[in-house]
């Protein structure tokens, strides 16, 4: 059969199902689904010997962990535990990490000047690119080994879809879908791959909201600032369990807030630029089940903390070199860094932050986890200490150029709400193949974050509390 | 279909098997633990990635097996492959035009009725099918008992049962994908009973198929149910798939009919 | 067969009773979608429980658990056991 001839025939074809299909009263696409249906109910009768399958564990969990009582405060008080683990735990491990790999950079120091390597040299690869991976890994690494194992094992229990079942009503009010809350969950871990897990999502609008909004809950290179400005501001005068406890307390609040604004978004957009209803939702609650603790391991360190730190130190190295020479080229009597915080400052000073601080998101676009070693970096080169090893010591920093409690608030709030990462855009770009919502995933969180630290200042200031 | 035709096929879904490699499909429900058995199977030995022009996730690796060589391929994880969504349709464009040597549906011993109706599916589109069925450990634990033996009588195709998390039945179900690749295993799926309308329509409409002749390549009853259904993307694409000589040709005409 | 008149949304099911799927009266996707879980006429389903603030309501199908919103599960209409 020719080509012409052939699609000829298809469409005779074509035309005559149709003819068959509307002579019959119901859809006959539904009475073969429901036949086949009734084939595996046949099936299953004559295979299934016996079956109690009836008062299960998945039963019993559910009517406290979905109920009305229960199903909210479960939900945040996993949450809390699951960052205070988190928290608790790194503190031991990233301190060893720091000494060991500061004290590596001491002796690749010393190394470098003996050979008598030229200070540039020197400054760029000890400085620059290995200061900054250093920090990304002792500052990452330990939390990410314990939170994506403790998430991974939420998922494999089964938990995941009873948060999209308690939340659903919520999202609903917002016109979106409650499987926006897993991709939310993801996003603790990445963002990336957050709005990679929207894909799951299958309204086309409500999956871009979901894409959109994603930044709005923090990540795991955010959590580290949140956690070093919580602690140094919020809870200093404790210590021990106690401390991380109010620490995970704070940063609880700070993602509750993340989660509102999400909400918030969702609902002015679907009122706005991604009008439209909120469609329907099915969602399966599988059966809970007890993970395999080993498997969980494997797969939350090889396939999420590795994935993400590599990424991260990737971006960190190249980095931390351009931040070096930025800090250390000089265009008159100023570096080029001072330079750039000296102009952005009257704009950051309008949102209660410095240049310097401004200067460090700008630059940290690439990855969320340098803002603070560039921040810290840009800080030193402009003052007078060299060593820091301690949250004492950067809470003097800190303080020794200009900090107040508004301004720990509007950096953490800030962290939270400001502009995705460079990774997480090239996935939105990638996820929406669109050039305009990749530009929306931007412009939207900017707006957001100078938005509201430059309502809070100016309210402070104006009520004359800050 | 000759061995050409078919390499082709399958590079079009991002398929580049060795000439010696059986290609084997991986179908099921979410949840099931696909994944579990994928993994299992194939270790590290995987290469993870999106399929060609779509943002679903493909999972493809290779496993040995007295010394033959497998590529398995993860297909998304669906209720059905009646092409409602991206994912199903990726699955049955897989199963249809890649030509999988052997597809392994996994389904569910706690929710075996359920999970039959993907099982049913995929035997429709091709003989070639092994039931594995996963999560017995859950079972015993919620005191199901299944008649394996039974089951596969019922199907009419090969039935493993694995506890893939604990590593059981997985050294069985590789034993069976050797036994069907070296064509030691006969495949009689079982004929699904429809009601009386949609036989009656599908009689009505086979003779006209059949003129096609594409007999060889997919089974005439199931593409008389497909345009019952009203799936006229289908046809077209049958066409596109199976008279393409390159694979310009493929995306020219799969592109064109879409 | 006795014909029952008594046709309610399934929304409108209690929890703990049962029913079986009469029409279902949705469009598009979602028809189907419900459909290839096994919501299909004819199928015995069983409301498990409302979320905690009253939506979506969990359905026990097929051995499955299923959850569907308010709105969605207005439009399938079942006689109740």
């Amino acid at each position: 059969m020719s080509i012409t001839t052939e699609k000829d025939f298809l469409q005779e074809l074509n035309k005559e199902a149709e003819t068959i299909r509307l002579s019959y009263v119901t859809k006959l696409g539904d009475r073969i689904i429901a036949d086949i249906y009734k084939n595996a109910e046949q099936i299953s009768k004559n295979v299934i010997l016996n079956d109690t399958n009836k008062k299960n564990w998945t039963l019993k969990l559910d009517n406290y962990l979905t109920s009305k009582i229960f199903g909210y405060p479960f939900m945040l008080l996993v949450l809390g535990i699951i960052l205070w683990i988190t928290i608790s735990g790194a503190n031991l491990p990233s301190d060893m990490l720091a000494t060991a790999l500061f004290s590596l950079q001491e002796i690749l120091s010393r190394g470098f000047l003996d050979l008598g390597a030229p200070a540039w040299l020197h400054g760029i690869l000890v400085f620059g690119v290995f200061h900054s991976v250093a920090w990304v890994v002792s500052v990452m690494l330990p939390p990410m080994a314990i939170f994506f194992p403790l998430f991974t094992l939420l998922e494999d229990l089964g938990y995941l879809p009873r948060v999209a079942f308690n939340l659903d009503n919520l999202f609903k009010k917002a016109k979106t879908c409650g499987k926006q809350s897993l991709t939310m969950c993801m996003g603790f871990g990445c963002n990336a791959a957050g709005v990679v897990a929207c894909r799951i999502i299958d309204s086309p609008r409500e999956r871009l909201i979901a894409v959109l909004t994603n930044n709005f809950v923090p990540c795991n290179g955010r959590f580290p600032i949140l956690i070093a400005i919580g602690t140094i501001f919020g809870v200093g005068a404790l210590t021990g369990q106690l401390q991380a406890l109010a620490v995970a307390g704070i940063i609880t609040g700070v993602i509750l807030i993340g989660v509102f604004v999400t909400f918030a978004v969702s609902w002015i957009l679907s009122r706005s630029i991604l009008k439209g209803e909120a469609s329907s939702m099915v969602l399966e609650l599988p059966p809970y089940r007890r993970p395999k603790i080993a498997s969980v391991v494997y797969r939350s360190i090889i396939d999420r903390t590795i994935f993400v730190l590599k990424r991260a130190v990737s971006v960190a190295a190249p980095a931390g070199a351009i931040i070096w020479i930025v800090a250390n080229t000089y265009i008159g009597e100023i570096s080029i860094l001072n330079h750039l915080a000296g102009w952005l400052n009257p704009f950051a000073q309008a949102i209660g932050m410095d240049g310097y601080i401004l200067l460090a998101f700008i630059l940290g676009l690439p990855a969320n986890e340098i803002v603070f070693p560039i921040l810290i970096m840009s800080y030193i080169s402009s003052g007078t200490m060299i060593e820091l090893e301690s949250l004492a010591e950067l809470r003097l920093l800190f303080i020794d150029h200009g900090w107040t409690w508004l301004t720990a608030v509007n950096v953490m709030l800030f962290t939270l709400l400001h502009w995705p990462c460079g990774t997480t855009l090239l996935t939105t770009h990638k996820e929406t193949g669109s050039k305009k919502w990749t530009l929306a995933a931007f412009i939207i969180p900017t707006t957001v974050a100078f938005t509201v630290c430059f309502i809070l200042t100016q309210t402070v200031r104006l009520l004359g509390l800050g | 279909m000759n061995k050409g035709h078919k390499m082709i096929l399958r590079e079009h879904f991002g398929i580049k098997a060795k000439s010696d490699q059986y290609v084997i499909a991986l179908a099921g429900n979410p949840n099931v633990g696909k994944s579990t058995v994928f993994n299992a199977l194939t270790g590290l030995r995987q290469h993870t990635g999106n399929w060609p022009g779509k943002t679903v996730d493909n999972a493809q690796g290779s496993f040995s097996f007295k010394d033959t060589d497998f590529l398995m391929i993860d297909l998304p994880g669906t209720y059905s492959i009646l092409t409602n969504t991206v994912e199903e349709e990726i699955a049955r464009d897989f199963i249809c035009f890649a030509v999988p040597d052997v597809t392994v549906v996994v389904l569910d011993a706690t929710s075996l009725e359920r999970n039959l109706n993907i099982a049913l599916q995929v035997m429709e589109i091709t003989s070639k099918v092994i039931v594995c069925v996963n999560l017995l450990d859950e079972a015993k634990k919620n005191k199901i008992t299944l008649n394996l033996p039974g089951l596969e009588k019922e199907l009419g195709v090969p039935v493993v049962g694995t506890s893939a998390r604990q590593g059981i039945g997985l050294d069985k179900l590789k034993e069976m994908l050797y036994l069907a690749v070296k064509e030691q295993v006969i495949f009689r799926p079982r004929q699904l009973h429809y009601s009386p309308e949609v036989e009656e329509a599908i009689a009505q409409i086979l003779p006209k198929i059949e003129q096609l002749g594409l007999s060889d390549y997919l089974h005439p009853r199931w593409l008389a149910l497909r345009l019952l259904d009203n799936d006229e993307m289908l046809l077209r694409k049958v066409s596109a798939y199976l008279t393409a000589n390159s694979d310009d040709d493929i995306y020219r005409e799969v592109s064109m009919a879409l | 067969m006795t014909v029952d008149f008594n046709a309610i949304p399934l929304s409108q099911l209690s929890i703990g009773s049962s029913c079986r799927i009469g029409e279902i009266g949705l469009n598009g996707l979602l028809r189907r979608r419900i459909q290839d879980l096994g919501i299909t006429p004819g199928t015995t389903v069983e409301c498990l429980r409302r979320g905690p603030s009253g939506d979506p309501t969990a359905y026990v199908v097929r051995g499955t658990t299923i959850a569907l919103r308010k709105e969605d599960a207005y439009q399938i209409n079942v006689f109740p056991i």
